[in-house]
């Protein structure tokens, strides 16, 4: 209220403006109106003169699915305070989850604008990859966010996820003779192992893969800060290569059917009682339909999945555990002195951190309907902790964004990049002149044209150091963090002379 | 072991290598008392502190805390069972806000679990709502109202000292121990805080182990004294008589001060 009453930069010209256009008193008399109109004015001022311009300059007429978001998100912003912190997360979800229709539009360019730098809006299976990558952040960020535990080896918790995932809706098991079926979809005949719903099948992951957290965390959480970091490396490691390694010649047990994968994995889907009685899709593979297909199905599930991996985190961080979390983050002895077991604090944090990652990694399983170990590579680890840091460590909401826009980047984004640079826009076209019959795509550079995803390592390096230069909190810094990171304690005087009575 | 001892080491030793840090100290702390260690810098006073909260695992010996033996337990362990401490150089959570510091202290009163938690139970709901509600009452207790959502590293520096022991008081001690409570305080800082633990060890019936090196500050609060010098215990007794024990001014002054 004090900064209303005060006014921004921009309120206080626009005021002068007006006085200076003869209007006397017009501030005093605005603000004399009830709080509710001086609220609502602007917004609908702003936007008719946006609308009214950009239709004018640029020929776009508004769209009127856009309009009625528009009016959705106004809703939302006149409720009581109590209800407008939700207005922006309202409107990103109801945009996400109509997206699938809106990029089938054949217009969709009209609707969404065009990006200018990626000239594009991502596919429906990159989205699909995003959310998934998206809660694999969320999710370790549990562990190094709120606990403060550099973990290397993340891709562990995704591999046994989704490798728990395929043992458990797939012919693996056959070769023991094991067949078991507890509402598999689409199981081809005759070809036995165990096939269990989807639904189970994420949470028998997840439960899987927070007890295998709770294994590597018992020997690794007694170490502290790089030595931690180092160990964890250690066993995203061995887990990949026990992916690759694990057939019957190496290992002397079918364990993860070696480099060709476990392939094929059931699809997702309800199955055919609850379709009938529900009518939700029994089986994700066989809905055809134009906006209705298999990708849509993936990604709207996706976002449940994610969505649920928010509230869990969420609720977490506000709780007793998260509280003890952030004590351990801030000073571990002082934490032990206030009664707060450390290692079983931290397991905590692993178990929470892997069984969400089990469930991505399950998801990511039953997607592809295949694994294969070449998934689970180190670089996996790295990018999802990159996409962490970039975000804001911490932050969910922050995390969340740098998971989309580092899996954009690394699904489609950079591939576009490239395409539109070699597109020969001004003023590319001069610089390069792309020949791409004559393309060698293992260069970045080669015949006048680039292929921005040979070097991907490299730009997210540079992405992460430029962040880290400009906005060391990453893009959506943590409230608590935010300050350490805009006035930098040290900056403060060695002697304690500032010191002010607070308040 | 006497009822009346809260707590009682019987020869706790710890040797870091071929130093011996603490050697075979013996030490009672009897109830609703205020006992001072003291002694010179390096004496081992810190080093014995921290194998009393679990800091350190003693090399030999026993700390018995309530008639239970807690030597060599992990610092938690120490905390449930009724220690608290505060740290010489202010360990708070600083990026937490004051009411979040207490509640941290309260880690081991509070019993919501990890599923109760997401699922935000009514009696999950109801111990935050009483825990809150209680860590607002110590804030103001302390000398700190209206700070409660201050994040702990823009308080003062009076504050953030009472801020911790606000956050050890939090974690319901049977025993408060003080490091050097009132280092880095100006005299009148100094009197308001030892004022402040004299009415806290009245109303919440506490037992307090203060160490200290400031000797004329633990003669004034001490119902007994405790001198250390070279991890030994050289003299042990009322403030009067350690006062006058030749030992203890050789140790703070040097042999020429005794003779």
């Amino acid at each position: 209220m004090a900064r209303r009453q005060e006014g921004g930069r921009v309120y206080r010209s626009f005021w002068r403006l007006v006085e200076k256009l003869g209007v006397k008193d017009a501030r005093a008399r605005w603000e004399r109106r009830p709080e509710l109109v001086q609220r609502a004015v602007p917004p609908l001022v702003i936007a008719a003169v946006v609308i009214i311009a950009v239709w004018l300059v640029f020929g776009l007429a508004p769209d009127p699915a856009a309009m009625v978001m528009l009016a959705v998100v106004y809703a939302l912003y006149l409720m009581p305070r109590r209800w407008r912190r939700y207005a922006l997360p309202a409107t990103l979800l109801m945009f996400a989850v109509i997206y699938p229709f809106l990029i089938q539009q054949v217009d969709y360019e009209r609707f969404l604008f065009k990006l200018p730098l990626f000239n594009a809006f991502p596919q429906m299976t990159t989205m699909v990859l995003m959310v998934i990558f998206a809660m694999m952040a969320v999710a370790l960020n549990m562990v190094v966010g709120y606990a403060g535990l550099l973990d290397l080896g993340y891709v562990a918790f995704y591999a046994l996820g989704a490798y728990t995932g395929a043992w458990l809706a797939s012919g693996q098991a056959s070769q023991y003779g094991i067949n078991f079926d507890l509402g598999g979809i689409g199981v081809p005949p005759g070809i036995g192992g165990i096939h269990i719903s989807i639904w189970i099948v994420l949470l028998a992951a997840a439960i899987v893969t927070a007890v295998g957290g709770v294994l590597i965390g018992l020997p690794t959480l007694r170490l502290r800060g790089d030595y931690l970091a180092i160990v964890t490396l250690g066993f995203g490691e061995i887990v990949a290569e026990l992916a690759k390694a694990g057939d019957k010649d190496t290992l002397g047990f079918n364990l993860t059917n070696g480099v060709p994968g476990i392939n094929p994995v059931d699809p997702p889907g309800f199955g055919a009682w609850i379709a009938h009685h529900l009518g939700l899709p029994a089986n994700y593979l066989t809905e055809a339909g134009v906006y209705l297909n298999f990708t849509t199905l993936i990604y709207w599930s996706g976002i449940v999945l994610l969505l649920i991996t928010v509230f869990c985190s969420i609720r977490l961080r506000d709780s007793r555990l998260g509280r003890a979390w952030i004590a351990i983050r801030e000073d571990e002895v002082a934490a032990a002195a206030m009664g707060i077991p450390l290692m079983r604090t931290k397991t905590w944090a692993y178990a929470s951190g892997a069984f969400f990652g089990g469930i991505a990694g399950a998801w990511f399983a039953s997607y592809l309907q295949a694994v294969f170990p070449e998934n689970f590579s180190f670089t996996i680890s790295i990018t999802i902790l990159t996409m962490v840091i970039l975000g804001g460590m911490g932050n969910v909401w922050g995390v969340i964004a740098g998971g989309l826009m580092l899996s954009y980047l690394n699904f489609e984004g950079l591939n576009q990049v490239s395409t539109w640079l070699n597109g020969g826009h001004f003023p590319v076209k001069y610089v390069l002149s792309c020949n791409p019959t004559s393309q060698d795509i293992t260069k970045v550079v080669s015949a006048g044209c680039v292929n921005a995803p040979v070097v991907s390592t490299g730009i997210y390096g540079l992405i992460l150091v430029l962040v880290m230069l400009f906005r060391p909190g990453g893009l959506f810094p943590e409230q608590r963090r935010r300050y350490e990171f805009e006035t930098g304690v040290h900056d403060e005087p060695l002697m304690d002379v500032t010191h002010s009575p607070a308040g | 072991m006497p009822d009346d001892l809260l707590l009682e080491t019987v020869a706790l030793r710890k040797q870091f290598g071929g130093l011996v840090a603490v050697d075979d100290i013996d030490f009672i702390i009897p109830r609703r008392s205020i006992v001072s260690l003291i002694g010179p810098n390096g004496a081992g006073k810190t080093t014995f502190f921290n194998m009393i909260t679990g800091v350190y695992k003693p090399t030999s010996g026993r700390v018995i805390f309530d008639g239970e033996d807690i030597g060599g337990k992990p610092p938690h362990a120490a905390t449930q069972r009724g220690i608290g401490r505060t740290f010489q150089n202010i360990r708070l959570f600083e990026q937490m806000t004051a009411l979040e510091n207490v509640l941290v202290g309260m880690h081991s009163r509070l019993k919501s679990r990890i599923i109760t938690s997401i699922i935000r139970t009514p009696g999950v709901r109801r111990e935050e709502a009483r825990a809150r509600e209680r860590g607002r009452e110590l804030l103001a207790y302390c000398g700190l109202e209206g700070r409660d959502e201050q994040y702990a590293r823009n308080l003062a520096y009076g504050d953030q000292r009472r801020l911790e022991v606000a956050r050890a008081l939090a974690t319901q001690p049977k025993l408060l121990l003080l490091d050097e409570p009132t280092a880095g305080m100006n005299p009148q800082e100094t009197s308001d805080f030892i004022g402040f633990i004299f009415k806290v060890r009245e109303e919440e019936k506490l037992t307090i182990l203060l160490i200290e090196h400031d000797v004329r500050l633990v003669m004034g609060v001490s119902d007994r004294v405790t001198v250390l010098d070279y991890g030994a215990k050289i003299s042990e007794g009322k403030p009067q008589e350690v006062q006058r024990d030749p030992r203890v001014i050789e140790a703070y002054l040097g042999t020429a001060a005794v003779s």
